[in-house]
């Protein structure tokens, strides 16, 4: 289990630094510098700000530095914000899009599961026809789409949200954004959760059960339900990947000063930032890649994390 | 084809040791009804794309200024946009971007992968767990901020397009052909083609790969719709297919600023990207039932 802790550990430490080395050169490649190349500042001034920026030195010892720097967990400071170093502008636009995916993904496992049992339990029969049916338009409908036709629908016809508004995050201000995230992993949680469901229903054992006399309610919650969620916890990963790209289109739909309008907005002019946001958000992810992982392993007995695979 | 060809002269057997031969797939694909309406959906939508532009009298390109903003009419069945200029014919154009994304992008994953997948699997031993330790790295990385980075520094584009999504996301595919290619390898006929002093590269690309075919189409063929959603996604964000030329999602984007006052805009971009998508899903779906009916959903 430790050693199995540790090589993963490492391997995330791995992929981190290759985002981080990637990132780096794609990000030394974007024109454009700390100052407007069209009206540059006097000598003395641009060079202080390259010494600032370590522009002055090699790429290769830029580089290093950087990646010296990230070990610290300081990211540098920003271009466009000059003085603000870059993990403070994350951590002040974090927080909106924090609570709009954490929203979002219980929006999504809320309504999905209950959805996706009941389909199950009605298979073939209208409930279930209809239920996929809504799952199917659901995961085909770009997350883009859906936020434009929502706004356009309860907020300019309907007038029923506003949208725009800064003071304090309101229910009334999220929801619409909230619904637009959590759309798409909405109906792909309830199709799993069905295909889940349906799969555990035939085995043998529920049959058994339901021989036994046991009533049909426990046999589902008991029997079927418990072991039919185990897969759907593999599925948390890519929900939180999709929970994250769809940042980007969502915040940018509704105006939300949040991450993934601010990395969309810094991929024109500043690199420092569009390193210090990839990284976050990858460390985000494989944090929670690696933490589903683990509780896949403590909520299914059959799996022993770090087993070696017998040798044939 | 010809390589097809080539397999079942030298492994007269395949059709009896596959699981499935094609025919049966076929016909199991064919009772599925969610992927027939897909497959007809996605040859209507096809049609209209490739043969829109010629029926079409507009060009996705030409404005006219004084026509700024229609309203749908019989002349512009979907209106006109801030420069004038024909939304349904900018539409088919944009169906057509989507489409050719959607086919170049996922078949240079699919060779990237297929390749990758292949060496990897044929030699085995370090070069494989080396080759598949690189690519559970990679795996943890969103690859979207990857793509997102590359269109930024390569510029927009339809070339850049492909390329960026096309060198990107490929890792599933590589794993997938590898785990065949671990289990074909061991098949007589590979013994013979190296016995007859075959290269390893030959082996690889002409008696291992067209035998994952099947697998690689269905594979393949999933990727397509994610392809076509990161283009349009890329466009709406700002970074993919620029102006002139339209993209399903940059026509959404555009009708996002002119929401109010002209919300007929958004009609067209947003039911054909999303019936190409549900199409795409319905044949997916049906593909993958068809293949494996044990991950029937």
């Amino acid at each position: 289990m430790l050693r199995y802790l540790l090589s993963r550990i490492l391997q995330c430490l791995a992929t981190l630094w290759v985002i981080a080395t990637v990132t780096f050169f794609l990000s030394k490649l974007i024109p454009g510098g700390p100052y407007d190349p069209d009206k540059p500042p006097p000598k003395e001034v641009r060079d202080k700000i390259d010494a600032y920026y370590h522009l002055d030195r090699p790429v290769v010892v830029q580089y290093v530095h950087c990646m010296g720097r990230m070990a610290r967990l300081d990211l540098g400071p920003s271009y466009r914000f000059l003085d603000q170093p870059v993990q403070r502008l994350i951590l002040r636009h974090f927080p909106p899009s924090a609570v709009l995916g954490l929203l979002a993904l219980a929006i999504a496992l809320a309504l999905g599961v209950p959805l996706g049992v009941y389909a199950a339990l009605r298979q073939n029969r209208l409930g279930d026809w209809g239920t996929l049916a809504l799952a199917i338009v659901g995961v085909s409908v770009p997350n883009f789409v859906l936020g434009t036709v929502l706004l356009y629908v309860f907020v300019y016809r309907l007038g029923w949200f506003e949208i725009g508004v800064v003071e304090g995050p309101r229910l009334t201000t999220l929801l619409l954004p909230a619904v637009t995230l959590g759309g798409f992993s909405l109906a792909f949680v309830t199709r799993m959760t069905r295909a889940s469901m349906i799969e555990v229903l035939r085995q043998d054992y529920v049959r058994t059960a339901r021989a036994k006399g046991v009533s049909r309610r426990r046999v589902v919650w008991l029997h079927t339900f418990r072991n039919a969620m185990l897969p759907i916890l593999t599925y948390l990963g890519p929900l939180a990947a999709a929970l994250l790209t769809g940042s980007f289109v969502v915040e940018h739909i509704f105006h939300i000063p949040g991450l993934g309008e601010f990395f969309v907005q810094s991929l024109n002019d500043d690199p420092p930032a569009i390193l210090g946001v990839a990284l976050f958000y990858s460390a985000l992810l494989i944090l929670f890649n690696l933490a589903v992982d683990l509780l896949y392993g403590l909520a299914d007995p059959r799996i022993a994390i770090g087993a070696q695979p017998k040798e044939k | 084809m010809e390589a097809r060809g080539k397999e079942r002269v030298i492994n007269p057997k395949s059709k009896i040791q596959n699981p499935k031969s094609r025919s049966v797939v076929w016909r199991q694909f064919r009772r599925n009804r969610g992927a027939l309406i897909g497959m007809i959906l996605l040859c209507a939508i096809g049609g209209a794309a490739l043969a829109g532009p010629f029926a079409w009298p507009f060009d996705y390109w030409r404005g006219d200024l004084r026509q700024q903003f229609l309203a749908p009419g019989a002349m512009h069945w979907l209106g006109t946009d801030e420069f004038g200029r024909d939304q349904l014919a900018r539409v088919l154009y944009g169906l057509r971007v989507s489409l050719l994304v959607g086919l170049v992008a996922a078949a240079i994953n699919v060779l990237i992968g297929s390749l990758y997948g292949g060496v990897s699997g044929y030699f085995g031993g370090r070069t494989d767990d080396l080759m598949m330790r690189v690519v559970e790295v990679f795996y943890g990385i969103p690859m979207l901020l990857v793509v997102m980075l590359l269109m930024t520094v390569l510029g927009r584009g339809l070339l850049n397009v492909f390329v960026a999504i096309g060198l990107v996301y490929w890792l599933g595919m590589a794993r997938i052909v590898r785990g065949q290619v671990l289990s074909l390898k061991e098949r007589d006929y590979v013994e013979a083609a190296r016995a007859l002093g075959a290269s390893s590269g030959r082996i690889i690309v002409r008696h291992l790969l067209p035998n994952t075919l099947g697998v690689v189409i269905i594979a393949g063929t999933l990727r397509i719709p994610e392809a076509i959603f990161i283009e349009a996604f890329l466009s709406f964000v700002g970074l993919g297919i620029a102006e002139p030329r339209a993209s399903l999602g940059s026509l959404v984007a555009g009708s996002l600023g002119n929401l109010e006052m002209q919300p007929w805009l958004l009609l067209g971009p947003s039911v054909a990207i999303s019936s190409l998508m549900l199409a795409f899903n319905f044949v997916g779906d049906g593909l993958r039932d068809a293949f494996d009916p044990q991950m029937r959903t």
